[in-house]
C-alpha cells in the first residue's frame, strides 16, 4: 500500500462529505420552505384573486 | 433575457427546467473526473500519487475565489441597483462559497503534511485562504444576526465589498510574498506548465465541481426565493389576525405589506 494513501483517502472523503452535507441542506431546505408554503396557502394566503 | 431573468417568478420557471439538466452534467463530469483522475492521470515524478489530491483540492480553491467573486457582483446589485434577485444570489452563494474554501483549506492540509511535512504554516497563501474562510463564516453570520433579509442584504454587500481585496491577496499572495505554497502553475501568462497527462483530468474536474456548485447555487436561490415568500406571507397572516376578523379581503403576493420589507414573489 502506497505509505500517501491515507493522506489521498481522507482528502477525497472529506470533501465527499461536505458535498454531501452541502446536497442535503439544499434538499430538506427546498422542501421545507416547499412545505411551508403550501401549508400558508392551504389557509387561504398567498394565492391572486381572478380577475373579472 | 438577463433582466427577463431578473424577475423571480421568470427566474423560478426558467432555472426549474435547467436545474436537472444542470445536476445530470454534474454528475457525468464528476464521474468522467474521478476516472480520470484515478486510473489515467499518472502519478507525479516529484510527488508521487499525493498529486492525485490536487484534483480535489484546486478545484475547490477555484469554487471558493468563485463565489465570493459571485457574492460581490452581487453585492453590487444589491447597493447600486437593490435588486432583490441580486440578495437572493449572494445569500444562496455565501454557504456554498464557505464550504469550498474550506474543503481547500482541509485537502491543502492534508497534501502539505506528506510533501512539506507540515499540515500548516503561516505562509500568505495558505493564511488568505484562511481570511477567506472566517469572511465568510462572517457573512454566514451576519445574515443570521439581522433578521430583515433587505437590511441584512445591504449590511452583508459592504462587508462583502471590503472583503474582496482579500481575494487579489490569494490570488498574488505567491507572486508578491516568498511561500511555501507552489507559484500559480495553470493561469499564468505564458499557459499552463502541467504536463497535459495531468491537466487534462484537472479540468474535467473543476468543470464538474463548477457544475455542482451552479447546480447548488441555482438551488439554493430558488430556496431563497421561497423562503422570502413564506416570510411575506407569514407576516401578512399577522397583520390579517392583527386586523381581526372584520377585514375581509384576501391578501396576496401581488399586494406590498408595510412590515414584510422588499419582496420577492
Amino acid at each position: 500500500m502506497n505509505p500517501h494513501t491515507v493522506f489521498i483517502a481522507s482528502a477525497y472523503g472529506f470533501t465527499a462529505l461536505i458535498a454531501a452535507g452541502l446536497v442535503l441542506r439544499a434538499v430538506l431546505d427546498h422542501r421545507a420552505q416547499v412545505r411551508a408554503l403550501a401549508g400558508l396557502e392551504a389557509r387561504g394566503l398567498g394565492r391572486r384573486p381572478r380577475r373579472g | 433575457m438577463i433582466r427577463d431573468l431578473a424577475n423571480p417568478t421568470r427566474f423560478m420557471s426558467f432555472s426549474g427546467r435547467l436545474l436537472p439538466w444542470i445536476v445530470g452534467a454534474a454528475i457525468l463530469a464528476m464521474a468522467a473526473g474521478l476516472y480520470l483522475a484515478f486510473f489515467v492521470a499518472p502519478a507525479d515524478y516529484q510527488q508521487g500519487e499525493t498529486v492525485r489530491i490536487m484534483y480535489v483540492h484546486v478545484p475547490a480553491a477555484s469554487l471558493g475565489l468563485f463565489f465570493y467573486v459571485a457574492m460581490a457582483a452581487s453585492a453590487l446589485g444589491t447597493l447600486v441597483w437593490r435588486h432583490p434577485l441580486a440578495e437572493v444570489s449572494q445569500r444562496a452563494a455565501a454557504p456554498i462559497g464557505a464550504a469550498f474554501s474550506l474543503v481547500c483549506l482541509v485537502t491543502g492540509s492534508l497534501w502539505g503534511k506528506p510533501m512539506w511535512g507540515t499540515y500548516w504554516v503561516w505562509d500568505a497563501r495558505l493564511t488568505s485562504m484562511l481570511v477567506l474562510f472566517l469572511i465568510y463564516c462572517g457573512i454566514l453570520a451576519l445574515w443570521h444576526a439581522v433578521e430583515e433579509p433587505g437590511r441584512a442584504a445591504r449590511t452583508v454587500s459592504i462587508l462583502t465589498l471590503v472583503g474582496t481585496i482579500n481575494i487579489v491577496i490569494v490570488k498574488y499572495s505567491v507572486d508578491w510574498w516568498n511561500t511555501l505554497h507552489q507559484p500559480a502553475s495553470i493561469f499564468t501568462a505564458g499557459g499552463p506548465k502541467i504536463h497535459p497527462s495531468i491537466l487534462w483530468p484537472l479540468v474535467v474536474m473543476v468543470a464538474a465541481f463548477a457544475l455542482t456548485g451552479v447546480a447548488l447555487h441555482l438551488s439554493g436561490m430558488r430556496t431563497e426565493i421561497l423562503r422570502r415568500r413564506v416570510r411575506t406571507l407569514t407576516l401578512l397572516e399577522a397583520e390579517r389576525l392583527d386586523a381581526g376578523p372584520a377585514t375581509g379581503s384576501q391578501p396576496t403576493l401581488g399586494s406590498r405589506p408595510t412590515a414584510a420589507g422588499p419582496e420577492v414573489a
